[in-house]
């Protein structure tokens, strides 16, 4: 199955400060772990910080464009990586070994992926 | 969290660490049994120690400490074991800092293990059989019922399967390693061949109501990426992992609302994962970088043509047949041959296609091949001769074993009017 991994903004990824060198060296170990248990990254990248940003807000056929900076920076979205897992649990697993720099909160959130999926009826039926 | 959940949580982990931690203590212990007992044990002090002490920092480190640890005790308790144990305890002992287990977890030592342990479990003194069911058993953890129900063999069967196998390492006396030099290239290319019959029974299941069984793909991938970390340099390999990944991106278009084969032709493309063809790309690109023209990266090549096709008839077939008449140099088997006729029909008319199947007809492994008459069918139909056509897509109904490929060969035999 796909999981998308979304990873909240922090403060600091709102100021647009970058990643400390152990940071990343400990995303890059990370990575390489993941990889060499076999999960499958499909797809994932760093979004650039909200004042960047565009919103397009809808009210019936009206719509209007919201330029960033946006507020709620806990809500807001970092970057996000699609990964091919067994199976939540699996997913879950490896996002609590996600490399949380040690003083800072930030949040990941994982949601599965709508994805095409065989039935699995006939092996129920022949009863296997 | 549950004591349900909190299992779950712990199960999750240990799956993650399974391969490595079996590839490390059968290293250390030299028999796949005793490697698997442990890191069982293991898991089992973990059930226990975890939800009261939580999660430790390197779960890997911690169950790899834990499984020494009652392998010490094992081997105290039954002095009976063989004198090499006696050597291992010692090893053991000597390797007890838990700091230091910690510092190797994720070392490359630990890759090469793995490595290691992939290489013996494909070892060629193993049957094609033993070989897919010993790889997904200790390699990808599977168990032996649903690695039975993937083959839809019985349990019975895989399990014995599985022992032998064991059973003919241990006389073999193989220690778990990496074979180095002109045996590595050979030893790899028996672990590519498992890793593809395994995607391949997934892909194109042999028997049975269904086309696909996808568990099988998506382990035969999961394989093919732990392997592309610890060997980052082989070509072939990153052929194999594009190869794959274009095949599995058409899994979704590939059966029909009733479960029917729908062919290549005929697939919605909209359906194709195009994440999955982006990375398959990617790979071809790194095997072809690293001058990959072996037979894995001139399939992943000619699966990239029609992965490039956004319309059927965009397809270039003349690419295909040239990339045909290169494979069948470096794979030459009859059925390369099949599929090089198709593509020269695609590209050079039915005729072209008939004139290379009338080359082959003969040969002793296609006689009872079904795609060989569906192709004879398809060229007859395109070329007019219609009373042949559905003469030979009958012949090829009878000869498949597959209940839905039979019913779509029917169903074009009664398109010959």
């Amino acid at each position: 199955m796909r999981v998308m991994v979304i990873v909240k903004a922090t403060e600091d990824t709102e100021k647009g400060i970058p990643p400390t060198p152990e940071a990343m060296e400990a995303m890059h170990r990370y990575g390489e772990a993941m990889a060499a248990s076999g999960i499958g990254l499909v797809d994932g990248a760093g979004l650039m910080n909200s004042s960047h940003g565009k919103r397009v807000a809808f009210d019936g056929a009206s719509c209007r464009v919201i330029d960033g900076p946006f507020a709620e920076t806990r809500e807001l979205i970092a970057g996000y990586s699609v990964w091919e897992v067994k199976d939540m649990d699996e997913a879950l697993a490896w996002a609590k070994r996600w490399p949380n720099p040690e003083s800072g909160r930030s949040e990941i959130e994982l949601r599965p992926l709508f994805t095409w999926q065989p039935s699995e009826e006939s092996f129920a039926e022949r009863g296997l | 969290m549950g004591a349900g959940e909190t299992r779950q949580a712990i199960e999750a982990v240990f799956r993650i660490e399974r391969a490595r931690l079996i590839a490390g203590l059968a290293r250390l212990v030299r028999d796949f049994d005793l490697a698997e007992e442990l890191a069982q044990d293991a898991l089992v002090v973990a059930l226990t120690e975890w939800p009261s002490a939580g999660v430790p920092a390197k779960p890997g480190a911690w169950l790899m400490t834990a499984a020494k640890r009652r392998g010490i005790d094992a081997i105290r308790r039954n002095k009976m074991r063989a004198r090499k144990h006696d050597g291992i305890a010692m090893e053991l002992d000597g390797a007890f800092d838990p700091a230091e287990a910690v510092e190797a977890a994720l070392t490359d030592d630990l890759g090469d293990e793995l490595l290691g342990l992939i290489f013996t479990a494909c070892h060629p003194v193993l049957s094609a059989d033993s070989r897919t069911a010993l790889t997904l058993r200790v390699v990808g953890g599977l168990t032996t019922d649903e690695i039975a129900r993937a083959f839809l063999s019985s349990e019975a069967t895989i399990a014995q399967r599985i022992v032998r196998a064991k059973k003919t390492i241990a006389k073999a006396g193989l220690g778990f390693e990496v074979p180095r030099g002109a045996a590595r290239a050979a030893r790899l290319s028996s672990v590519l061949e498992v890793i593809y019959l395994i995607f391949n029974e997934g892909y194109a299941a042999t028997a049975g109501d269904d086309l696909v069984r996808p568990t099988l793909c998506q382990e035969a991938q999961r394989l093919g990426r732990m392997l592309a970390r610890l060997m980052p340099d082989d070509a072939e390999l990153f052929g194999l992992l594009a190869l794959m990944d274009i095949q599995a991106s058409r899994l979704p278009a590939r059966t029909g609302p009733q479960g029917a084969l729908v062919a290549l032709t005929e697939q919605n493309r909209a359906h194709w994962d195009q994440p999955l063809i982006r990375r398959g790309l990617a790979a071809l690109a790194r095997a072809e970088a690293l001058g990959g023209d072996g037979p894995y990266a001139l399939q992943a090549a000619l699966a990239a043509c029609h992965a490039r096709a956004r319309r059927p008839e965009d397809t270039d077939w003349p690419r295909i047949a040239t990339l045909y008449d290169r494979l069948r140099w470096v794979m030459p088997t009859p059925v390369v041959d099949l599929n090089r006729a198709v593509a020269h029909s695609m590209a050079f008319g039915p005729d072209a296609g008939l004139r290379l199947l009338d080359e082959i007809a003969d040969t002793a492994a296609l006689l009872n091949y079904a795609p060989l008459p569906a192709a004879r069918g398809d060229f007859l139909f395109r070329a007019g001769r219609l009373a042949e056509a559905r003469a030979a897509f009958e012949a090829a109904a009878k000869l498949t074993r597959n209940a839905r490929e039979a019913a779509y060969l029917l169903a074009r035999a009664g398109a010959c009017d």
